[in-house]
């Protein structure tokens, strides 16, 4: 990944009668000037929020009261805490499955486009249901899935199958919900894969076909490995989503039946804004956000590692 | 590249033909797939589109129907008694009593109000945050100024940070300042900037020649009127993506709004679904009514996207990773 800066090389002779201020500085005064709106936005809603929820994990704090310092306590409840645990689970298995499927489905939906079609139609379609809201997903599947009146129960009956309580069974409610993320999903991760594969050089196919390799062959030795480093970075986008799913499942389910669906988002936000224990809440967000660190690291670091010269 | 031939040799294709597709000269990669190759990855296309789009098309085709023939004619492809009685329950036309006997909820929703808070909300929202962030991207990108790169570290770094894990803090800190259930409280954290506005704009602006910039400094412009007369005109596209991109999460907004939103004079749509699809009867909900709602809610969003669809499509990819 080249980081490309816009200074240009700097001409020392002939500079243009513009150099009002002392060339250490650059355009520092006219740059802070810019910076005043971001500045304000960056500090007071990222920057102080995350050091105050780095402090309200260590407090007894329910917004009524003011916080009270508690150390640790927050995160040595959070062990012995079996929801903690069982949203810990539910999630990873969530992420599992949803970023499993996608990435196969959407790598599929890549090549075809690249491969059959530049059509703008094709891939806005598979774009919308990105662009929808989870809310209008999650109700529109919530009516398909139903138990009695789902067009899929309703087609699962005509083929002799058993109709089946898509969110009421625990075994089903989690699978089902990672399945509408990835149809919602994957035409937007196949577009990013697809200019991917738009950056690998047709040279390289027309060798490996002179080569005698044909098209399954291609696509295992030639396009995966190139696809690599656009994979991981894709990757890291659509893991750090997944991680934080939560409309489908207020919509949806709501945690229910009996917990099988109670991810970690939706643990935190009843903690907090249901049993406004904001301080237990916090402590679960630090723990949630060094989880994505530590699994973005790692997958940046795999990308480094497996480098290809694409170009 | 290994030199080993594939284990499974493609059906060979007579050479002396040429491949049909041929005739089109399209750019993409010219490996001849066999002819089946490319039936079958049609097929496997338009299935995918099948399934993408029908959701869209069952919803429509639902709020369309009348509830007590829905549950008769579950699997028609066409709405089941042909209705536009969902719609008027969502847009509030009916009495309490005509309601109930369609099998709606009876309550009232503020169907209008809360498309007029959607529209507040995410107007202010897109404007704020693509002014200030094309700010932020001029001075990252059109500058030179010591500590440049290591403070757009910084602001990008919040990339990483999970939403909720600023959004309890940030509750509180509207909450300290009275602007619960305000359209302030709804706009502020997303109003300024956000590092994803930053970052795409300053790749466009990085890519603007310094030439234009230097001749208007010669003739006595200053840096405010370079910004506003040269380098936003010369990005109006990029900068109408990301004002659609903008304005489309905004509308899609559910956590946030959900958390300091809850009043009626301020509720936006996406919650008021949430509600909606709680308020309806348990043993039977009101699905026709449900499906209008949902439609209506997507549907701006989705006249958007066929408007623009090119735009954002185009959007789509890697900004600057070559």
């Amino acid at each position: 990944m080249a980081v490309i800066t816009g200074a240009a090389p700097v001409a020392a002779q002939g500079r243009s009668s513009g150099s009002r201020r002392p060339r250490r500085y650059g355009d520092l005064r006219s740059a802070l000037i810019f910076l005043i709106p971001a500045t304000i936005g960056f500090v007071t809603f990222y920057l102080v929020p995350a050091v105050r929820g780095a402090w309200f994990s260590l407090t007894e704090y329910s917004v009524l009261t003011p916080p009270v310092y508690v150390g640790l306590d927050n995160y040595e409840r959070m062990v012995q805490d079996p929801l903690f645990w069982n949203a810990m689970k539910v999630t990873t298995y969530y992420v599992l499955m949803n970023i499993g499927l996608q990435t196969v489905l959407a790598i599929a939906i890549a090549v075809l486009m690249q491969r059959l079609t530049r059509s703008t139609i094709i891939r806005g379609a598979v774009l919308l249901p990105y662009f929808v809201a989870n809310v209008v997903v999650a109700l529109a599947w919530f009516f398909m899935l139903d138990f009695q009146m789902g067009i899929v129960n309703v087609l699962l009956d005509r083929i002799g199958m058993e109709p089946q309580a898509f969110f009421g069974d625990p075994a089903l409610g989690l699978p089902t919900i990672a399945l509408i993320n990835v149809w919602r999903h994957m035409g937007y991760t196949a577009l990013l894969i697809f200019a991917g594969l738009q950056m690998i050089d047709r040279q390289v196919y027309e060798a490996a076909e002179i080569d005698g390799a044909g098209p399954w062959r291609q696509f295992w030795s030639v396009t995966l490995p190139l696809l690599r480093p656009v994979l991981a970075l894709v990757l890291v986008v659509t893991v750090t989503g997944s991680f934080q799913i939560f409309d489908t499942v207020a919509v949806t389910t709501d945690g229910g039946p009996i917990d099988a669906t109670r991810v970690v988002y939706l643990y935190i936000y009843t903690l907090a804004f249901g049993q406004l224990d904001f301080g237990y809440a916090s402590a679960i967000s630090v723990v949630l956000f060094l989880v994505l660190l530590g699994v973005a690291l790692l997958q940046l670091r795999l990308m480094r590692a497996n480098d290809s010269d694409t170009n | 590249m290994s030199t080993t031939t594939a284990p499974t040799a493609p059906p060979p294709t007579p050479p002396s033909t040429p491949a049909s597709a041929e005739v089109h000269r399209r750019p993409a990669p010219r490996s001849r797939w066999p002819r089946w190759g490319t039936v079958l990855g049609w097929v496997t296309m338009i299935v995918i589109l099948l399934i993408t789009l029908f959701p869209f098309y069952w919803m429509l085709r639902t709020a369309f129907s009348t509830n007590s023939e829905l549950a008769a004619q579950a699997a028609n492809l066409a709405p089941a008694g042909f209705t536009l009685d969902a719609f008027r329950r969502v847009f509030g036309l009916t009495t309490v009593e005509e309601s109930l006997a369609q099998g709606g909820a009876g309550g009232q929703i503020n169907f209008w109000l809360y498309l007029r808070n959607s529209v507040i909300m995410s107007t202010a929202i897109t404007v704020g945050q693509v002014f200030f962030s094309a700010m932020a991207a001029y001075a990252f990108a059109r500058l030179r100024w010591p500590g440049r790169d290591v403070v757009f570290a910084i602001f990008l770094s919040a990339l990483m940070v999970p939403g909720i894990f600023t959004a309890i803090p940030n509750f509180v800190l509207i909450k300290e300042l009275g602007l619960l259930n305000t359209f302030p409280g709804l706009v502020l954290p997303t109003f300024f900037m956000t590092p994803f506005a930053i970052f795409f704009l300053r790749q466009f602006f990085l890519g603007i020649p310094r030439e234009i910039e230097e001749a208007a400094m010669i003739d006595g412009a200053s840096r405010a009127r370079l910004f506003l007369r040269i380098i936003l005109p010369m990005s109006s596209a990029p900068i109408a993506t990301l004002a659609v991109l903008t304005y489309i999460q905004a509308w899609n907004e559910y956590f946030w709004p959900l958390l300091v939103g809850q009043e009626d004079n301020v509720r936006v749509l996406t919650v008021a679904l949430g509600i909606f699809r709680s308020q309806t009867p348990q043993g039977g909900p009101d699905w026709a009514g449900l499906m209008a709602a949902t439609l209506v809610a997507a549907l701006p969003i989705v006249l958007l996207f066929v408007a623009l669809g090119r735009r954002i499509v185009n959007s789509i990819g890697f900004t600057g990773i070559k």
